[in-house]
């Protein structure tokens, strides 16, 4: 199978076009983000409390806005998140919500509190089977012991109501359950579990409608300090890269590819805010990563103009330039496309924590492998027309490993 | 030919090994070496082990906090102020001296010294304070200023951190997690401490264990209690006597009730201190209730013998954190062993004889960040992440045999091989699989086929040229390496720019994308070249191969 045969695509006669396209996106983030006056930051930067919430069944949001707004909570945001079928729901509160003199988790303890009043807390003295660890469950089943397995010894009984419990709380968390059962009947077809061990769980335990999934609660300090740092990283992430292009190239290689980049990181950024999705911590990485993939792929034809400067054919630059892209384009393509298929994998089925930082691969995969073509490509003929092919282009001093024998 | 190839086979089926046994096997106890799995439960028992997972794969807790070293410099300096009092009273100097807070500066201010004592003063605080400056205060040529040298405070707040870090080790192992991370955190003058909890899906009871000053002081009551602050004072006429000091408390009422605000006149130097303690256990008392028994060391139970046989009578005051939890009467000489009581609950006492345990914290601590995740979410993000990395890998190796056909087949197995790589050189050097672990996991799939994709194009490229098929893939690798090499390298720094920023689960992504990138570069460019030569090898030089 072949998807290009020897193309002979006039890709810097189109270049225009392609600066036009990309200005086009620039000015659109970068309005968007002038609009919003700034980035979309998700908790890690801005500061906060998340409080994931699984319901047994579909939560009635107004009733929960209610009762925050009764505990002084009213300006905490409440959001579904997932398939509707889950249940899922985020409530967020903003750093400036709670008092700074406030415990770090002041606002957490004010949401699980109530929560715990709308839906009840329980019968005194039973825990929560849904918020149980496996470590408790144990416990409570060795004090019971409803397999009469005391007999055998301490040691064989804790042993087997440790595995008896983890399999239970492994049933529980497994889907379709996602950590939430609404009838102790539920564990009956988990293998082990005898009438007693059901009497004995349900003496001890109860089924709240609620389970809290996740908490995250960043301090004012540590969102600033991690802005800052995001960056310095991303900013030294671009400098290593010019400085390894310097060094393996020539210095307009490594301008052209660098000016490519941060144009990638601006749209990505652009397109993230265009979509109003929250820039977390996961993003940046993906970001950088994003860097990384799109030299990756400027490399490439980069490689393959140095490498026809060298066969010494006096042609223009601007064809020796087209002619490289039309070589590895084959290439490009199927590249970009298989790693497109492996993050809109992790995308479609990486589940909501890592959906922003796949989004921002998936994005980032698009512009980068565009990018190399369309904006170093022609950055890179500007740049050699102007500095001077006399001087700079190529060194011929250099014999690059393996290729001398080969070319023969 | 043949015998390169099958050296070179030889070492491929040795990694191969060695990795399928780094996963599969993990010595249970110490007899075992090797601890090869002989039934389908130990296997699954010897991958869990190996593969550590992070927090957000295994739930769990995961605290960012800061030591408020600054307590340590502000504890530091009263100390030198009792002692600069002494020692000028001991050298007949006249002078105040005060404690002052400017601009962030903290520092002893001395004022009233005579002309012609000055220079003594010089001496004094060069011979006894040699970590301190002594300097003329602007504006007024008789005061002066002692302050910490910049060199001195960094060391104080650099052990202030340490035996933070050293005391919240100690309390955290006590309480039995498994196999928490206690590491420093941010830049070197940010005193901060990442603390990791696995398993820990309610952190408020660690929380509140870690953060506990756990600074016990016994001291001998000398008047009250009484019922408010102003109470007290008015009964000394305003002024409290001297080597005195006002604690807060709580007086226990007739019966179980929470007892009234009290304050006590308590001594200003301790009898003991949690210094002198050498062991703490819960128990209850002669009424049944929880409280906690203390033994102390042989230093502290001779001063506490003879500071109580002077007391007989006298109220002793338990005073925990600057709070009076009790104060009994003494009844007769203690010497090594005494008890806590108040109204504790069975776990305030256990905790509070846990925390007295692992000794005092020399600063107060800021949480700053919190996060917890449940073990379901853990679960679901497992199950996600392994559908899409399978979803993921079935795509591109689908692709791969598609368009490559038998070569294809190659690039499938050079990639199983980097995967197998992968995840044994994580179980090899107990690295945490994290979810953006997984994620560059998925990545390395998409990103190790390129060198196959760049070799194969190259191949296909010489192909045309017309060169002969042994030709062709020889010139194909070869040229293809450098623009491999290039791309890999690039790939790699930004890798480790995250590695060094990142904490968490981002450095498990970090850590996923470099050694798959790595082990990608044997499997595609060495494993998949030899599978070529042995191909070539068996079939003759004139014929064709699928690519």
């Amino acid at each position: 199978m072949e998807f290009f045969h020897e193309p002979k695509i006039d890709w810097m006669g189109k270049k225009w076009y392609f600066i036009g396209l990309s200005l086009v996106l620039l000015v659109a983030g970068l309005v968007s983000i002038g609009l919003r006056r700034g980035l979309v930051y998700g908790i890690d930067f801005r500061g906060g409390t998340l409080v994931y919430v699984k319901f047994s069944r579909a939560p009635d949001l107004d009733a929960i806005r209610s009762e925050l707004k009764r505990v002084n909570l009213g300006g905490a945001t409440i959001q579904r998140y997932g398939p509707a079928t889950d249940n899922e729901v985020i409530i967020g509160l903003d750093v400036g919500t709670t008092a700074s003199t406030d415990a770090l988790d002041a606002g957490k303890r004010a949401i699980v509190g109530a929560l715990a009043g709308l839906y009840g807390a329980g019968p005194s003295g039973k825990v929560d089977f849904n918020n149980a660890s496996s470590q408790t469950v144990a416990e409570h089943l060795v004090a019971a012991d409803p397999l009469r397995l005391a007999s055998k010894g301490s040691e064989e009984a804790l042993r087997a109501y440790r595995e008896l419990a983890a399999t239970l709380v492994e049933f529980r968390n497994t889907p379709p359950h996602s950590g939430l059962l609404a009838d102790f009947q539920e564990l009956r077809s988990v293998p082990g579990v005898t009438s007693a061990v059901l009497e004995a769980l349900q003496k001890d335990f109860y089924l709240s409608q609620y389970a809290v999934r996740n908490t995250e609660v960043v301090g004012p300090k540590v969102g600033g300090d991690l802005r800052r740092q995001a960056l310095y990283v991303t900013l030294a992430g671009l400098a290593a890269m010019l400085v390894y292009i310097w060094f393996r190239f020539e210095l307009i290689y490594g301008v052209a590819a660098v000016i490519a980049i941060f144009h990638d990181v601006l749209i990505t950024l652009g397109i993230f805010t265009l979509l109003n999705k929250e820039i977390s911590l996961t993003v940046i990485a993906a970001l950088l990563t994003l860097v990384g993939y799109s030299m990756n792929d400027t490399i490439v034809v980069f490689d393959r103009v140095r490498e026809n400067l060298r066969l010494g054919k006096r042609d223009n630059f601007v064809d020796l330039v087209n002619r490289s892209i039309n070589q590895t384009l084959s290439r490009t393509i199927l590249t970009s496309g298989l790693t497109f298929l492996a993050v809109l994998s992790l995308y479609l089925f990486g589940g909501e924590v890592i959906h922003g930082f796949a989004l921002a691969l998936v994005i980032g995969v698009i512009i980068g492998t565009y990018s190399s073509i369309a904006i170093a490509s022609p950055i890179l003929v500007f740049l050699y027309q102007r500095v001077g092919q006399n001087r700079i282009g190529v060194k011929p001093r250099v014999v690059e490993r393996g290729a001398a024998g080969a070319r023969g | 030919m043949e015998i390169r190839i099958r050296n070179r086979v030889i070492i491929i089926a040795v990694v191969l090994v060695l990795c399928i046994l780094g996963i599969i096997c993990y010595p249970a106890n110490e007899q075992e070496i090797i601890g090869f799995p002989r039934t389908f439960q130990r296997l699954k028992e010897n991958v869990r082990n190996r593969i550590r997972l992070g927090l957000d794969l295994s739930g769990g807790t995961h605290l960012v906090l800061q030591v408020q070293v600054e307590d340590a410099i502000n504890v530091t300096v009263d100390l030198a102020q009792e002692r600069l009092r002494d020692e000028l009273h001991a050298k007949g100097i006249p002078a105040s001296v005060e404690k002052k807070k400017e601009n962030g500066r903290i520092f002893l201010l001395i004022t009233g010294v005579p002309q012609d004592k000055t220079n003594d003063l010089q001496t004094l605080a060069a011979e006894q304070f040699p970590d301190w400056d002594l300097t003329r205060r602007a504006g007024d040529p008789l005061a002066r200023e002692l302050s910490l040298k910049a060199s001195a405070a960094a060391a104080i707040r650099t052990q202030a951190l340490e035996q933070s870090r050293n005391t919240i080790r100690n309390r955290i192992d006590q309480l039995g997690v498994t196999e928490p991370t206690i590491a420093d955190y941010g830049g070197q003058t940010d005193y901060e401490l990442v603390v990791q909890l696995p398993g820990v899906d309610d952190p408020s009871r660690v929380k509140d264990i870690i953060q506990s000053t756990a600074m016990l002081t016994l001291k001998i009551v000398q008047d009250g209690p009484y019922s408010s602050r102003e109470a007290a004072l008015a009964a000394h006429g305003g002024i409290l006597p001297p080597d005195s000091e006002l604690l807060p408390g709580r007086r226990e009422t007739s019966g179980e009730g929470q007892g009234v605000e009290a304050w006590y006149l308590v001594s200003r130097i301790a009898a003991v201190t949690g210094r002198d303690l050498r062991d703490a256990r819960p128990g209850p008392d002669e009424n049944g209730r929880p409280s906690v028994n203390f033994n102390l060391t042989r230093d502290g139970a001779v001063r506490f013998g003879r500071v109580t046989g002077q007391n007989v009578g006298k109220q002793l005051a338990i005073i925990l954190d600057n709070r009076v939890v009790s104060a009994p009467v003494i009844q007769s000489q203690i010497t090594d062993s005494g008890r806590i009581t108040g109204s504790f609950t069975p776990q305030q006492a256990a905790d509070l004889a846990l925390v007295l345990r692992s000794g005092a914290l020399p600063a107060s601590i800021k949480y700053l960040e919190e996060r917890t995740v449940g073990p379901s979410l853990g679960a679901d993000s497992i199950r996600h992440g392994v559908v899409a990395s399978i979803v993921g890998l079935l795509a591109v190796m689908g692709f791969m045999f598609a368009y490559y056909r038998g070569a294809g087949i190659n690039a499938n197995l050079a990639l199983i091989l980097n995967m197998i790589m992968l995840v044994a050189v994580l179980g090899y050097f107990g690295a945490v699989l994290t979810l953006p672990g997984i994620a560059g996991v998925i990545l390395t799939v998409g990103m190790g086929v390129d060198t196959n994709v760049l070799i194969f194009e190259r191949i296909r490229e010489e192909l045309r040229l017309g060169k002969t098929v042994g030709a062709a893939v020889a010139g194909g690798f070869e040229h293809a390496f450098v623009t491999v090499i290039d791309t890999h390298v690039t790939t790699i720094v930004s890798a480790l720019i995250l590695f060094t920023f990142g904490t968490g689960p981002i450095r498990g992504f970090a850590v996923t994308l470099t050694i798959g990138l790595l082990a990608n570069l044997f499997a595609s460019v060495f494993v998949s070249r030899v599978l070529f030569d042995y191909v070539l090898a068996k079939r003759g030089k004139g014929e064709a191969i699928s690519i």
